[in-house]
């Protein structure tokens, strides 16, 4: 087992470990942070995939902003178990039936694919460098790029109209 | 491609780079102590006094007197307070202080064993991209203290600071942008040497002359980014009831206010490595003094150091002179006037670039 | 009507747009303060230096004595009725046979307290005394650990015998007490 190895399986378990986490705490505040400690280990990922563009990305934007909205957000509601609303047990069930039917599909769709067969390649390949990534972007990909940001663009003048409603 | 890929195992590298990693904590540390002792000198001085003098020769003492009486003040963990974040805020506020050193080429490389050992701790691809990431998680130690307090003062002063530091950081990414139109690179290293080799010992080349506008406004970002006065909301001690640090005590609030510190001294080596030409020694061709590589690069180090410590007083300079900002003030001069003239100038250098190019 | 030379009329023309930078009265202001940095210092080192009072100044009371160290002291109770504070109690007692060394008049002051948590330091209990018994020396900035040691007894208060401790006795008088003392 080399290091690579090692810091692969870290990384996994935590970010497994972070995921249950989030799912689990009773504390809203709580699994925003272990949403957070997620992001670093897919991170941490990314990395190990040498893809350091969108590892780095990956933690301004989602950790570093979205989540500080997320933040801003729970923080101010003050959530808390009194608040919580009481959960139907049909409820419950229906849930974990639904979810255990959602995995059972994943499970069978990931077996019969072609990803099994493909393992990602760790310490090679240089598209996950900035100036790759950003001429790929800029040349193979420019359209969906260039539409992405035009939704961007209609987003945030979304944004701005409906703070100027008062 | 050596070097770019960030997981390379070999022992000496390893060795090296934990030695070095050591000697870069302790030195924001040993920085941001005296620092403290600077900031109140400054302060003593421009208010025609003379400031801590009784604790050592001038006062030398007194940060390690501060220090101590930190550590032997009552610890108040709040009832009420969620303790492991109560705790795990002041520890983060210090981890992402310290965190930012990593991409900072301190000097040129020193040669010892025949080997020749980079002073940069990882020359990472996304040099400045790591910045920001690492300055966008500062905001989580100012959060989570304030709402881990479980204070109504310190969750309002959380959310004063974290709306603050988030506004600025798009003006400063945005400032940034420009320079990274000159440099054509993200990697610290290569943008330090791009300010090299110019007219009057490299002086030319600094960045600071090519983007001025760029260099302002990231300069008042940085300041807003470590709360420093003017832009010191979210720490108001008497105007504002004091901010997200208001119930903490003893070597916890220590730790708020010395993350403060290395923020300010890391700012300032990041805005002599952008702009200021990095350890690049104006006026003087160091590369034909012939001398060994290991001076050059105490030299470097040096230099690098003293422009940090010249930024980190203009700091205390604009603390000691500009009062504070209003909320509302704030928010218009991020997001009304720096966010549009980062953006103009952004244009601006593109469009020399391309026209310079034809 | 102008009340000083240096008044100055305020502009309150609108500002320009050059002027909402305020970058001219930015500049101007660190001007001013890394000017200060070269000032001379103004702070007095206090335990190693003193500032220099002025003749008037007005600290802690001392209970004077005559030349022969005899308590001037009659216990007429003029400065307690004088003191605006009410800081001042005291209770008089008749001088015996033989105690003429100790105290000048047949009447003394046998209980006489000061409370300087009260003491506003007005000196109008110097000016009430006919017998020239109380002054306010240039001693100031007293320190204790409770309030009650902040209630001066006559020990406290009384100057040091100027014939059996003449330095001390000069100490304590400082260049405060101008008038003379023998009367």
């Amino acid at each position: 087992m080399n290091v690579t190895q090692i810091l692969f399986w870290f990384l996994s378990v935590l970010a497994l470990f972070g995921a249950l986490m989030v799912v689990t705490s009773k504390n809203p505040v709580h699994s925003v942070l272990w949403l957070i400690a997620t992001f670093f280990s897919i991170s941490g990922h990314y990395i190990l995939l040498n893809a350091q563009f969108l590892a780095i990305v990956n933690i301004i934007v989602y950790a570093g902003a979205i989540m500080v909205l997320f933040l801003f957000v729970i923080m101010l509601m003050n959530l808390n178990k009194t608040t919580e609303p009481k959960k139907n047990r049909w409820l419950k069930l229906a849930g974990g039936v639904a979810g255990g039917c959602l995995l059972l599909v994943f499970i069978a769709a990931l077996k019969s694919s072609e990803i099994t067969q493909q393992t990602a390649e760790v310490k090679t390949g240089d598209i996950g460098l900035i100036k790759n990534l950003g001429r790929e972007l800029f040349s193979t990909y420019v359209v969906p790029f260039e539409i992405s940001s035009i939704l961007f663009l209609s987003a945030m003048v979304g944004a701005v109209v409906i703070g100027k409603k008062e | 491609m050596q070097g770019m890929y960030l997981l390379v195992v070999d022992w000496y590298f390893i060795l090296e780079k934990f030695l070095l990693v050591g000697l870069v904590v302790s030195l924001s540390m040993v920085v941001a102590m005296y620092a403290t002792y600077a900031e109140r000198k400054v302060a003593a001085f421009l208010q025609d006094r003379i400031g801590p003098n009784r604790a050592g020769i001038f006062g030398l003492l007194q940060p390690l007197a501060d220090g101590g009486k930190l550590f032997f003040k009552e610890e108040i963990i709040p009832l009420a307070s969620s303790k492991a974040l109560f705790v795990l805020g002041p520890m983060l506020a210090m981890i992402t202080a310290l965190l930012t050193s990593a991409v900072i080429p301190w000097s040129t490389p020193l040669r010892i064993f025949d080997r020749n050992i980079s002073l940069q701790i990882a020359d990472i691809n996304i040099g400045i991209l790591y910045i920001f990431g690492v300055v966008s998680l500062g905001v989580y130690g100012i959060m989570i203290g304030g709402w881990a307090s479980n204070n109504k003062f310190s969750l309002l002063a959380a959310i004063r600071g974290a709306s603050q530091m988030i506004s600025y950081e798009l003006a400063m990414g945005l400032s940034l942008i420009a320079l990274l139109m000159l440099t054509g690179s993200l990697q610290m290293s290569v943008i330090v040497n791009h300010q090299l080799g110019g007219g009057l010992g490299g002086l030319l080349s600094w960045h600071v002359i090519y983007q001025p506008l760029g260099f302002v406004i990231f300069f008042i970002c940085a300041m807003a980014e470590c709360n420093r006065t003017p832009f010191d909301l979210p720490e108001a001690e008497n105007e504002l009831n004091f901010g997200y640090h208001q119930e903490y005590s003893s070597m916890k609030l220590g730790f708020y206010l010395f993350a403060e510190y290395i923020n300010m001294f890391i700012s300032g080596v990041v805005m002599s490595t952008l702009f200021f030409g990095g350890y690049d020694l104006p006026f003087v061709n160091e590369e034909t003094w012939n001398i060994h590589q290991n001076w050059l690069a105490i030299i470097g180090f040096c230099t690098l150091l003293g422009k940090a410590f010249f930024f980190v007083f203009v700091f205390m300079w604009i603390r000691w002179t500009i009062p504070r900002f209003r909320f509302d003030q704030l928010m218009n001069l991020g997001w009304k006037r720096l966010i549009p003239l980062a953006l103009i100038n952004m244009v601006i250098t593109a469009f020399v670039i391309l026209w310079l190019k034809k | 009507m102008q009340l000083t030379q240096r008044a100055k009329q305020v502009d309150r023309r609108p500002m320009t747009q050059l002027e909402k930078l305020y970058l001219w009265n930015i500049a101007k202001g660190m001007w001013i303060t890394i000017s200060h940095l070269f000032k001379r210092k103004v702070t007095i080192q206090y335990p190693e230096q003193k500032r220099t009072f002025s003749k008037v100044f007005r600290g802690v009371q001392i209970l004077n004595r005559d030349e022969e160290g005899r308590e001037r002291c009659t216990a007429c109770g003029l400065c307690a009725v004088a003191c605006p504070a009410e800081a001042i109690t005291m209770e008089a007692a008749e001088r015996q046979p033989g105690e003429e060394h100790l105290y000048k008049e047949e009447k003394y002051a046998a209980k006489y307290e000061i409370n300087m948590l009260r003491c506003i330091f007005c000196g109008y209990c110097e000016e009430a005394c006919p017998k020239d018994a109380i002054y306010l020396s240039q001693t100031f900035a007293q320190a204790n650990y409770d309030r009650k040691g902040f209630i001066y007894k006559k020990e406290d208060l009384l100057i040091p015998n100027p014939k059996e401790d003449p330095d001390a006795y000069q100490r304590a008088v400082g260049e405060r007490v101008t008038k003379p003392l023998s009367s």
